[in-house]
């Protein structure tokens, strides 16, 4: 399994979405990608991002500093 | 029937929910498309603030994107935004929000979008009368002119007291079920949200954007004269979001953390400036901005003084200062805190 990084740590909202749209455009379906955050906002966007988008979020983890999303690209119809 | 498709601007607000509503209600494919300026604001902004902690970090526009059930495409125009904010063909408003230019940027970049992506529309949620910049009888077709979007943009709120658009004249959407609200009375959207089962949403009279609140208009204004230019980089716009900023002489300002989220928020800005914290006490962290060489001994010791000032020492007769300089060498410095006399408002930005 491909598994992408993309730090987005000392973004702001909005720019960690827009940056995991970008990076998740230039990926293929069934690849995965990891997105470190340090804008705890990111756990509810970037899950609601992948939601309307039809991404599946595989796992979120938080901690004091940093959030984890680990998400699964499908590019559908 | 080929189903059309529209691309609508989300912006998070009522206006534009109830716009793309209309639009699916009528069998149009439907797509968002929020464009982020930096001057935008979101829950996230404030929620830097501990006090602000417990409210809800939602971004609004994806938010509604999912109310909706819609895509949402988050565009990225921070740069191509700069002309906007710096050369307003029509001006500012009461603040430094080029409204008018604002919109009809934002337009022919979605025109722009649409023809990428072979679409057939543009739907935007405004209302004839609600803004005095961008939303007149008399400002609203500039939009149209000026994007080059013309007759492919549909404002469906108040489609029915403007002339017709090519959507409505192809039959693609019925103008008939199109609205013709107008006036800033936020009742009739508030009425039909109801209507359409929308009982949460951002503050209908919100404004979405810094550049029409006066404070961050002032700082913004005076960040430009101390350059001498308009310029900005994306770092300064969002510095003038956090802290207090105090301008104790020309060539200096400084920006002093008001709560810990807002001292952890600078604290990723320390290697870019010289900053400074009280060592002895409790107290903010607190940048300094200034041009590289201009800050004199005397300029560091008021600035030590000024950050004494702002922490638990503050009624104390001595407060240890450390100070940090751009290579992170620390100088120490014993200082008294300055006396609430010694600090006139207009040092305030």
């Amino acid at each position: 399994m491909i598994m992408e990084t993309l730090d987005a740590r000392n973004m702001l909202c909005p720019m960690p979405v827009i940056r995991t749209q970008d990076k998740v455009n230039g990926m293929a379906s069934g690849e995965m990608l990891e997105v470190v955050c340090t804008d705890h906002g990111a756990l509810n966007d970037i899950p609601t991002w992948c939601r309307i988008n039809g991404h599946t979020v595989v796992e979120t983890v938080d901690n004091d500093h940093e959030v984890i999303i680990r998400l699964e690209v499908h590019h559908g119809a | 029937m080929t189903q059309r498709k529209a691309a609508a601007l989300i912006s998070g607000g009522l206006d534009s929910l109830l716009a793309a509503k209309l639009m699916l209600d009528q069998g149009i494919h439907v797509e968002g498309i929020n464009f982020y300026t930096g001057f935008c604001v979101e829950g996230h902004t404030h929620a830097i603030r501990n006090k602000d902690k417990n409210k809800e970090k939602r971004n609004n526009a994806l938010w509604v994107a999912e109310q909706l059930g819609i895509k949402l495409h988050i565009v990225d125009i921070i740069e191509e935004y700069k002309d906007v904010v710096i050369n307003p063909k029509h001006g500012y408003g009461a603040n430094l929000n080029p409204c008018l230019d604002c919109k009809g940027f934002m337009v022919r970049k979605a025109l722009e979008w649409i023809q990428q992506h072979d679409f057939d529309f543009i739907v935007t949620g405004e209302v004839v009368g609600q803004r005095p910049m961008s939303q007149r009888k008399d400002t609203m077709p500039v939009i149209a002119r000026e994007s080059g979007a013309r007759d492919l943009l549909l404002r469906p709120l108040c489609a029915r007291i403007l002339p017709e658009t090519l959507p409505e004249r192809e039959g693609w959407v019925d103008r008939n079920k199109l609205l013709d609200f107008s006036g800033r009375n936020r009742k009739p959207q508030m009425a039909l949200a109801n209507q359409l089962g929308f009982n949460d949403y951002a503050q209908p009279a919100g404004g979405c954007c810094f550049l029409t609140d006066a404070n961050y208009s002032r700082k913004l204004a005076d960040l430009w004269q101390v350059r001498g230019e308009k310029r900005y980089e994306i770092d300064d716009i969002m510095l003038l979001k956090v802290g207090r900023h105090v301008r104790p002489r020309p060539h200096f300002k400084l920006i002093i953390g008001r709560d810990d989220g807002e001292n952890n928020f600078l604290r990723g800005y320390r290697n870019r400036f010289v900053h400074m914290h009280a060592s002895s006490h409790r107290g903010p962290l607190v940048l300094l901005d200034a041009e590289s060489g201009t800050v004199s001994e005397n300029d560091l010791l008021l600035a030590a003084r000024l950050t004494a000032r702002f922490g638990k020492g503050r009624t104390d007769d001595e407060v240890t200062v450390s100070i940090h300089d751009l290579s992170d060498m620390v100088t120490e410095y014993k200082v008294a805190p300055l006396h609430p006399d010694e600090l006139p408002q207009e040092w305030y930005l």
